[in-house]
């Protein structure tokens, strides 16, 4: 049942390197700092330490400066003489240490930095763990991250040799390319002679699919994501999944066996196989029924423990499974998922449109809200202008006033946008894009830019066929596509781009698709000579997500790569989901 | 060649030498070399005359020429001597000329006769005035030592890191010593100096008198003294014609001599032969040379990198020689070809004959993209030589477009310096101009600059946002950006103001921007808020209680949680609530109340506009089933079989469904049927679906 390997599959690099460089770096770091006592989080608060020396390990944000700077200013006023040095991971910038003069501070503190920029979560998935990534550059247009992106895929083609064949899609991941590609430019030959490890890359910028990042997940890691929130490859599980009075950390990853087996399962399946395997594991202890003293040696001294870890695993998972299933399986969450499948399929849109505002008028939940209005305005390109209104206000008179500024947002990054009328739509635009050629005009740019990026889903659906035709029951035991992971009502965007794409090598053919994404501009190729790579590193693929991916893409990759032989590695800025999306766009009083 | 020894001559009794001519100088001397100061480089580098060094003998229209000469002879340059009196000439180790006037101070030339830096040797010495200096060299570099006319001692060990020392006082000294000379021993530059017939050491802390072992009696003067290169060996040549050689550490002696010529000798050096392990002094006079030897030992020959030799033939402009023996050597680019190239580009850009077009051109032919070569170093070479344009144009050469930017903002072409820092896709770079911008410009030329780059406002503007509000205010006046100009105020009714009236104020502004940018909805939200804002204050003064800031479904639910449901119900007309809303929210708020006798009486008041099933839903979730049971019967007959599931009356639904003839209603009561009671009910319905089928 779980995605078992097709024996052919390749191996996956080893990521374990990375882990290793980034500790001894940060060893390197502290060990300058003589004793390390105690790790405080950096927030806005005194710190407590009569250290005579302190540490700042930080992301490079102005906040994080003011905070060090109210810090050290506190300790000079109280005449208090300390040595400071800020640690900025994964990199310093510029504007930090302009904050740090301006404040006064700039003498008083050493800095450094810690090039810690991928995490491995997983055997194979890498995070840069940068949320803000995705405000940042999807609705700030703040570019300062792709530097980072372009030196982490620099690292790794250090570590694992060259990529024979580049693809990419969106402005972002053009400009993280070219970065790339001057840094390799720069260094000598070293890395092209080496053979190739990973025998392709894939660059997405999140923006080419938000359809897929706003539908609620139905695969079990998702919707443990989007149940529990899983934070740098582990979960909080409360005390209703534990069934004691504690909450437990568990980590998930390919090292928890009952886990792995059910990640990428549509969660419907999950229960029968986690009953399936508690009444195998019951079998495995009955078995001691009957032994004689030296088996039963033997069963407590190399199965027991094996069988007790599966033991504690199985009944997390089935703990979890009963939470998420008294949340998530009552009828409102049937209607909510079947209001997701009528706006991808687009049947039903005026039923689609009271529903969602029957959630904003019952305050279900002021991100779930926004999420629906976002699916509804990608997906029909667009609110019709009365929606457009009446969805806004009836939001601000339930969520609170302060949300104008949400939408504000939401409209920057094409999110929530208002239709055009029909035909002065086409109108609009080509003035636009005349204004746009037009140097001094910037700022028009920016204000329409969310008018000029339609974002046109149901074409691009019918011609990419993301709504699989279903004659019968969609089997989720044995999915036949990547629709699985949306309950076989749709087939990831992001995902079938990466597969079509694979598939011919190149873009060719997908000129119109490219078109409606509005990438005309950025969907390359780049292909070097593969006579040095093998044929097992051209079935690995290194897919990398600006802006975030979420686990059901994973999960549909997974899948696709055990169809075709492939293996699918991610590398994402972050691991998001719906709620992260939106909660990046919301404003809330400070 | 028929006798090899034919032109060996013996040399006392047991050895032999002969004299041969390696290469003739070329140089064409009028003077006397001993009417000049002379100066010759170590490892055959240049060699430096000064004609006619003591100008105040002379007319005062003579004046001196400083001549320079490769090791053969080949004139490198000559220049006419402008400066002060010049005491002593010297070479340092990067083969720079070191001129040392009588005022202390030290002229620095290279080997082409052009003038780099100058220092001085301090106060004292400018006071005092210069009697005698030495050059002379040190693992660390190369040092200058200065006897003052004041009998005092001052040195610098390096040169290229000046640090002035002042010797302590010899006691006694009333006169200039007869000889003296400076030493390096355990790193650290001595002075050596002989008075009478005694000998002192001098060390920056303290003057010692020294007296070498075994050192011949009756003694009354030392007339010249000499220490190998290396500073191992010490040499010393009394009045009573007697030479004593041993280490300079004074601590052995390694031979003697005495000859018979008790007159003070010209010049007294140390030398050897290669590969030899016998050291020698040869002592000259006027017409005599002697050549003293047998010191054997083992000595480390400093041996000259290849780098070093390729920097001197660079240094001497031989830049096609030093590229042969690059390729001879199989030099890495890096190191070798490019590295040449590079310079022969740094002195191409010295021409000032050659258009710009022209060395560029010529440039940029040779080196083309050879891999090491920073276009930008030769640029700034060029912008250096006062050549701005020509360094423009070699940038444009430079392929990584964030090395331009330095010297770009250095040449104060700070606008093409912002295109290039954002081409190069370096925010930081990016960052780094627009700081100098801001300084540079005018705050309207700077906003006007940050207009046509939308890369570098976003990057400003999230430091504004975070760092100068004020400055993010005036960037959208600037734009006329009204919308972001209202979200701004609105941003600042929430975060910068406390007061009521401030916010209100604050969200007026807002609202003018909001209508100004044609953003009626905008507009109109932010007057509503501003309104609820004054009325929720009103509720705070009148009921007390928590209003302020909650968002007008919260405000009126608080108030009929209150049960000042007159209060509700004129805000919802005032802020026109749709009925649904109201209704949601009162069904809501009444059943957490649980109100249940004014929530049947809100149930009757007018047919419900959401219909009845929300009451039974939200009876059910306060498990209150008999109430819930009240609505159901009012629910709709669409919603009929839904209703009846919710309060738990599967039979009944299954009757209805079964009524409705409606297949997803039947199943949907099926999956309910899982209680043991409910196994008619299924039966009941699977025998509706199979008469169903047959009809």
């Amino acid at each position: 049942m779980a995605f078992p390997h097709r024996p052919d599959a390749p191996e996956l690099p080893d990521f374990s390197m990375l882990k290793r460089l980034a500790r001894d770096q940060l060893i390197y770091l502290l060990e300058q700092q003589h004793e390390v006592d105690k790790l405080y989080k950096v927030e806005n608060k005194p710190a407590l330490s009569s250290n005579e020396q302190l540490c700042f390990l930080v992301r490079p944000r102005i906040k994080n400066m003011r905070y060090i700077a109210s810090l050290v200013n506190a300790d000079k006023l109280s005449g208090r003489t300390r040595k400071y040095k800020v640690i900025f991971s994964p990199q310093k910038f510029y504007a930090c240490e302009m904050v740090l003069e301006e404040e006064g501070i700039y003498g008083d503190v050493s800095c450094d930095e810690w090039a810690f920029s991928l995490l491995p979560l997983d055997v194979d998935l890498l995070s840069m763990e940068l949320p803000e990534f995705f405000r940042d550059y999807f609705l700030e247009g703040d570019q300062r991250w792709i530097n980072t992106v372009a030196q982490a895929l620099h690292l790794l083609s250090t570590l694992y040799g060259p990529f024979p064949n580049c693809y990419g899609i969106g402005r972002c991941a053009k400009m993280a390319y070219e970065l790339w590609r001057n840094l390799e430019e720069e260094e000598d030959g070293e890395t092209k002679s080496r053979r190739p490890e990973i025998g392709h890359i894939f660059l997405l910028d999140r923006d080419v699919d938000f359809v897929t990042a706003l539908c609620s997940q139905v695969v079990y890691e998702g919707l443990v994501d989007d149940t529990f929130r899983i934070k740098c490859g582990s979960v909080d599980f409360g005390p209703e999944v534990t069934s004691s009075d504690k909450s437990l950390k568990v980590l998930l990853n390919a090292e928890d066996k009952v886990f792995n087996e059910i990640r990428n399962e549509h969660f419907s399946n999950v229960f029968g196989f986690l009953s399936q395997k508690a009444r195998n594991l019951q079998a495995q202890y009955d078995r001691r029924r009957g032994m004689d003293i030296k088996q039963m040696k033997n069963f407590v001294s190399q199965e027991l423990k094996g069988l007790k870890q599966e033991h504690r695993l199985l009944s997390l998972h089935i703990g979890a499974c009963e939470s998420i299933m008294k949340k998530k399986t009552k009828q409102d969450f049937q209607e909510l998922i079947k209001t997701e499948h009528a706006l991808l399929e687009g049947f039903n849109i005026r039923e689609s449109t009271s529903y969602i505002e029957e959630h904003i008028d019952r305050q279900v939940s002021p991100i779930e809200s926004l999420r629906l209005m976002c699916l509804l305005s990608i997906t029909e390109n667009g609110l019709i202008p009365k929606d457009y209104r009446s969805l806004k206000t009836q939001y601000l008179q339930s969520y609170g006033p302060e949300h104008l500024l949400t939408f504000s947002n939401l409209r920057r990054a094409g999110l929530l946008t208002e239709q055009a009328p029909g035909d002065t739509l086409t109108a609009v635009e080509s003035k636009v894009s005349k204004l746009v050629t037009d140097k001094a005009a910037g700022k028009i740019t920016d204000a329409f830019s969310s008018l000029a990026k339609r974002s046109n889903f149901r074409a691009i659906s019918k011609k990419l066929n993301l709504i699989p035709r279903v004659d019968g029951e969609y089997d989720l035991k044995v999915p036949r596509d990547m629709a699985y992971v949306f309950s076989g009502a749709y087939v990831p965007l992001s995902c079938r781009i990466i597969e079509q794409v694979l598939e011919r090598r190149s873009w060719q053919g997908l000129d119109e698709v490219v078109r409606l994404l509005n990438c005309s501009d950025f969907a390359f190729t780049d292909m070097t000579k593969e006579d040095k790579a093998s044929s097992e590193s051209l079935r690995l693929i290194l897919v990398v997500f600006l802006g975030g991916c979420t686990f059901s893409e994973i999960s549909a990759l997974r899948f696709l790569g055990r169809e075709k032989g492939y293996r699918f590695i991610f590398l994402t800025t972050a691991v998001t989901n719906s709620a992260r999306l939106m909660e990046a766009m919301s404003e809330v009083k400070a | 060649m028929d006798c090899y020894t034919a032109n060996w001559n013996p040399l006392g009794d047991s050895a032999f030498y002969r004299k041969y001519e390696l290469y003739s100088m070329d140089w064409d001397l009028k003077e006397e070399l001993r009417d000049c100061l002379v100066a010759a480089a170590p490892y055959g580098g240049p060699i430096a005359l000064l004609r006619n060094p003591w100008r105040k003998e002379k007319a005062a229209s003579v004046r001196p020429v400083l001549d320079i000469y490769s090791a053969s002879g080949m004139p490198l340059a000559s220049l006419l001597w402008k400066s002060g009196p010049v005491v002593s000439l010297g070479w340092s180790a990067e083969e720079e000329l070191l001129c040392v006037q009588e005022d202390g101070a030290v002229l620095v030339y290279g080997l082409h006769g052009d003038f780099r830096r100058h220092f001085s040797m301090g106060n004292e010495v400018l006071q005092n005035r210069v009697l005698d200096a030495r050059i002379f060299h040190t693992e660390f570099g190369s040092g200058v030592a200065i006897l003052t006319g004041a009998h005092r001692f001052t040195l610098s060990a390096n040169v290229g890191d000046l640090k002035l020392r002042r010797m302590p006082e010899v006691p006694g000294l009333q006169s200039a010593p007869s000889c003296w000379t400076a030493l390096c021993q355990d790193r650290v530059a001595h002075i050596l100096l002989a008075v009478g017939p005694d000998l002192y050491l001098l060390d920056h802390a303290a003057c010692s008198a020294v007296t070498p072992p075994g050192l011949a009696p009756g003694v009354s003067s030392f007339l010249q003294m000499a220490v190998s290169f290396t500073y191992r060996h010490l040499a010393l040549f009394t009045d009573t014609g007697y030479i004593w050689m041993g280490t300079a550490s004074l601590k052995e002696k390694l031979c003697e001599f005495t000859c018979n010529i008790r007159a003070p000798p010209k010049q007294m050096v140390w030398c050897s032969r290669p590969r030899s392990k016998e050291r020698a002094v040869v002592v000259a006079w006027e017409r005599r040379l002697m050549v003293v030897g047998d010191a054997p030992e083992s000595i480390q020959y400093k041996q000259l990198t290849i780098q070093v030799l390729l920097d001197r033939l660079v240094l001497r402009r031989l830049y096609p020689l030093a590229i042969q023996i690059c390729e001879y050597l199989r030099l890495p680019e890096v190191q070798g070809v490019s590295r040449i190239l590079a310079h022969w580009a740094c002195y191409k850009v010295q021409q000032k004959d050659v258009s710009d077009e022209d060395v560029a051109r010529a440039i940029n032919q040779k080196l083309g993209d050879t891999p090491g070569v920073s276009y930008s170093d030769i640029a700034a070479r060029a912008y250096g030589c006062g050549r701005t344009e020509l360094a423009i144009k070699l940038l444009e050469y430079e392929p990584r477009s964030g090395e331009q930017v330095p010297l770009l903002l250095k040449m104060k072409r700070s606008k093409l310096a912002l295109s290039k820092a954002i081409e190069s896709g370096d925010t930081d770079l990016v960052f780094t101009v627009l700081l100098h911008l801001k300084n540079e410009l005018n705050r309207g030329d700077f906003f006007m600059t940050l207009r046509n780059q939308p890369m570098a406002l976003s990057l400003y503007r999230q430091f504004c946002k975070h760092q100068e509000l004020e400055t993010l205010k005036d960037l959208y006046n600037q734009d006329d950006n009204h919308q972001e100009l209202g979200s701004f105020h609105i941003r600042a009714s929430y975060a910068a103001e406390e007061r009521i009236e401030g916010r209100v104020a604050a969200l007026q502004t807002a609202a003018d921007a909001f209508y100004k940018a044609k953003n009626e909805f905008a507009a109109k939200a932010t007057e509503d808020q501003m309104r609820l804002l004054r009325l929720q204050r009103r509720l705070e003064d009148e009921l007390g209680g928590q209003f302020l800031d909650l968002s007008l479904h919260d405000t009126v639910t608080t108030l009929i949680l209150g049960s000042h449901n007159k209060r509700a119900e004129q805000l919802a007309r005032d802020f026109r609530i749709p009925d649904k809303r109201l209704w949601w929210l009162k069904l809501t708020a009444l059943a957490d109340l649980e109100d249940w006798e004014e929530l049947e009486k809100f149930s009757k008041s007018k047919k419900s506009p959401i219909g009845y099933l929300p009451f039974v839903e939200i009876c059910m979730k306060q498990h209150n089933k008999y109430e819930a049971k009240k609505y159901a019967s009012r629910v709709g007959p669409e919603q009929k079989v839904k209703a009846l599931l919710l309060v738990g009356d599967v039979a009944q639904a299954a009757d209805v469904a079964i009524e409705h003839r409606n297949e997803a209603e039947l199943s949907l009561v099926l999956s309910h049927c899982t209680g043991a009671t409910d196994g008619a009910t299924a039966d009941k319905i699977q025998r509706a679906r199979a008469q169903a089928q047959k009809k």
